[in-house]
């Protein structure tokens, strides 16, 4: 495993009076996409809420390139170059796509400032999205909602995307467009935490795979291991890669 | 292209809304000439003050999402600060840009400073926070009284050019007379108009952007590096200054003011219902929204005087539509629009051309 650009060590995270993480270890390698595996509740959506700083851990650290994120706000880490795709098409409804859009090209203040280049290849990922440039991002289609959520994340380049379940409630074709773009997306080198829940979907692109339960990281190693073993699919998730396809 | 930066490129997208638009704009500057009486022309100058103040509190409410009652706060020190600076330093130009300088200046520091140490806290007590200021603030401006001229309030001459006895040409013009009432008429036009567009041109800058952002979603806006408060705040101060600069206007066009003229909580409910009825954030929402509920209160009981002479021998029906019971009739089609348009009338026009 390459060095990592993000690392959490020992994370306990509270919410109010409740006990979500309890010492949570995680490593995500530069340039590598890791899948955070585990069933509703073990606390995967908190990791990520906890980098991202909405709730900040009651012990242990989290590093990005070396630099404890602890105490730093919402926006502060942002700045440091980590994007974030909430689960459940987190889109400002009532914006349109280009609106979605601008928000996170912080340098440009209309659509005619983004860079060409990258809009151009965002749009090759998800054509929808230059049909509907105009349009209320709310009108949308659930997929096309996530495709919005997903570009607006990497409308510039990032040094880390962490994306919450990105598969949730889409059709088969737009969870393939999704794999497609993620593989496009693993091409450029980008470094993804990406939590899951269709082993399936998380199978196809994940290079390395953590498995939570109860707010701990219960097994860490390779997607391919992983995939390959169907009695530790069993014995992590309850069920075998074969019986989830 | 000129329209385009004018409007800052947001414009009515529907074309109901349009001729609505066209013919609340075209009825305002005409008033004069074709309602004539110093009751049309009054209505038609508080439509306009009212205007610049509902949108000034929609780029808080229906913009960034923020609920606060002391939009009226900042509406009184404008009136305040013109009513002060022209009754100590007599009817000058230097007075009005002194009152409205200083009414800004409080305004800034007050909205600063409650932006600063209150929207941090949860919406709800935001609301009650900026009431209890509001409130705390009417009872100063009534107990300062060698200042603010207490509940009596301050009544002062404005500038040659404005007042009653300036004429501009010995001639009428279309039978109306040029004198100091109509330019100060026409000057309040003028700057509902540009302050109106510099509203649209902030609610449509990249700023905005951000403010609809967070009222969506605030931790999503801050997950992109948005520091929210922040931009709260710059939103409540830029809504302060609007709402001063409203409240200048009002002294200025009423020549007087008083604690119940630009500082009583029934002002408030009645933006509030205003900023409802036309549409939260759709600033073209203030202009309709302010220019019903103005018309609605000047003339429903006229119109009510008129339906119950009409209905003298229909007994139960006459006493229901008699002028005392209108502001019944006001509360019940208040209820009926809000329920009828949920979003607004702009919201209900836009989304019925969205599907045409």
């Amino acid at each position: 495993m390459s060095t990592p650009l993000l690392k959490l060590e020992a994370v306990h995270t509270h919410i109010g009076a409740y006990h979500i993480l309890h010492g949570v270890d995680l490593e995500v390698a530069h340039g590598e996409l890791t899948v955070l595996l585990g069933r509703n509740g073990a606390g995967k959506t908190t990791t990520l809420r906890t980098i991202m700083g909405l709730w900040h851990p009651s012990a242990g650290r989290v590093l990005f390139d070396g630099e404890d994120l602890g105490a730093l706000g919402t926006p502060e880490i942002a700045h440091r170059g980590i994007s974030y795709v909430p689960e459940n098409m987190g889109i400002f409804a009532e914006l349109t796509v280009a609106e979605n859009m601008l928000l996170a090209a912080r340098g440009a203040k209309r659509p005619e400032d983004i860079d060409p280049k990258r809009l151009e290849w965002v749009f090759g990922l998800f054509p929808a999205l230059k049909r509907f440039w105009q349009h209320p991002a709310g009108l949308l289609s659930g997929g096309q909602k996530q495709m919005v959520a997903v570009a607006r994340a990497i409308i510039e380049p990032r040094k880390l995307l962490l994306i919450d379940e990105p598969s949730k409630g889409l059709a088969p074709a737009i969870i393939q467009n999704m794999v497609e773009a993620f593989r496009e997306l693993k091409r450029t080198d980008t470094t993804i935490l990406l939590v899951e829940q269709n082993f399936n979907f998380a199978r196809q692109l994940g290079d390395r795979v953590a498995v939570m339960d109860d707010g701990r990281v219960v097994h860490a190693g390779t997607m391919a291991a992983l995939a390959g073993d169907e009695g530790l699919q069993q014995q992590l998730l309850g069920l075998s890669l074969a019986a989830h396809q | 292209m000129i329209l385009h930066r004018l409007f800052s490129g947001d414009f009515p997208r529907s074309r109901v809304l349009l001729v609505m638009l066209l013919a609340i704009v075209a009825g305002l500057v005409l008033t004069p000439f074709i309602f004539p009486g110093a009751k049309a022309l009054n209505v038609a100058a508080k439509a306009c003050i009212f205007i610049v103040l509902v949108a000034s509190f929609d780029l808080l409410l229906g913009y960034t999402g923020i609920v606060s009652f002391a939009h009226t706060m900042f509406f009184g020190i404008g009136a305040y600060g013109v009513a002060i600076a022209l009754s100590h330093f007599g009817p000058t130009w230097a007075g009005v840009a002194a009152g409205v300088a200083a009414a800004l200046a409080v305004s800034l520091v007050l909205s600063l400073v409650i932006g600063l140490f209150s929207l941090r806290v949860k919406a709800l007590f935001y609301a009650m926070i900026t009431l209890a200021v509001a409130t705390a603030f009417q009872t100063l401006a009534s107990q300062l009284s060698e200042l603010t001229g207490g509940e009596d309030g301050l009544t002062f001459k404005v500038p040659e050019l404005l007042s009653p006895g300036f004429s501009l040409s010995e001639h009428p013009f279309l039978g109306v007379s040029l004198d100091g009432r109509l330019i100060s008429f026409y000057l309040l036009i003028a700057a509902t108009v540009v302050l109106f567009l510099l509203m649209l041109r902030i609610v449509n800058s990249p700023f905005g952007r951000v403010l609809q952002a967070i009222r969506e979603n605030e931790f999503r806006a801050e997950a992109l590096g948005y520091r929210t408060v922040v931009y709260r705040t710059l939103s409540n101060v830029l809504s302060a200054a609007f709402a001063t600069l409203a409240g200048a206007l009002l002294a200025l066009w009423l020549r007087y003011n008083g604690p119940d003229t630009s500082l009583s909580f029934e002002i408030m409910i009645d933006i509030l219902l205003m900023v409802v009825i036309g549409g939260m954030g759709t600033l073209y929402g203030s202009v309709l929204g302010a220019t019903l509920f103005i018309l609605v209160q000047n003339y429903l009981q006229d119109l009510m005087k008129f339906a119950s002479e009409g209905l003298g021998k229909v007994p139960l029906l006459r006493d229901l539509v008699h002028p005392d019971r209108w502001l019944l009739w006001l509360g019940i089609l208040f209820v009926l629009s809000v329920y009828r348009f949920p979003t607004g009338i702009v919201g209900k026009l836009r989304t019925a051309a969205r599907k045409s």
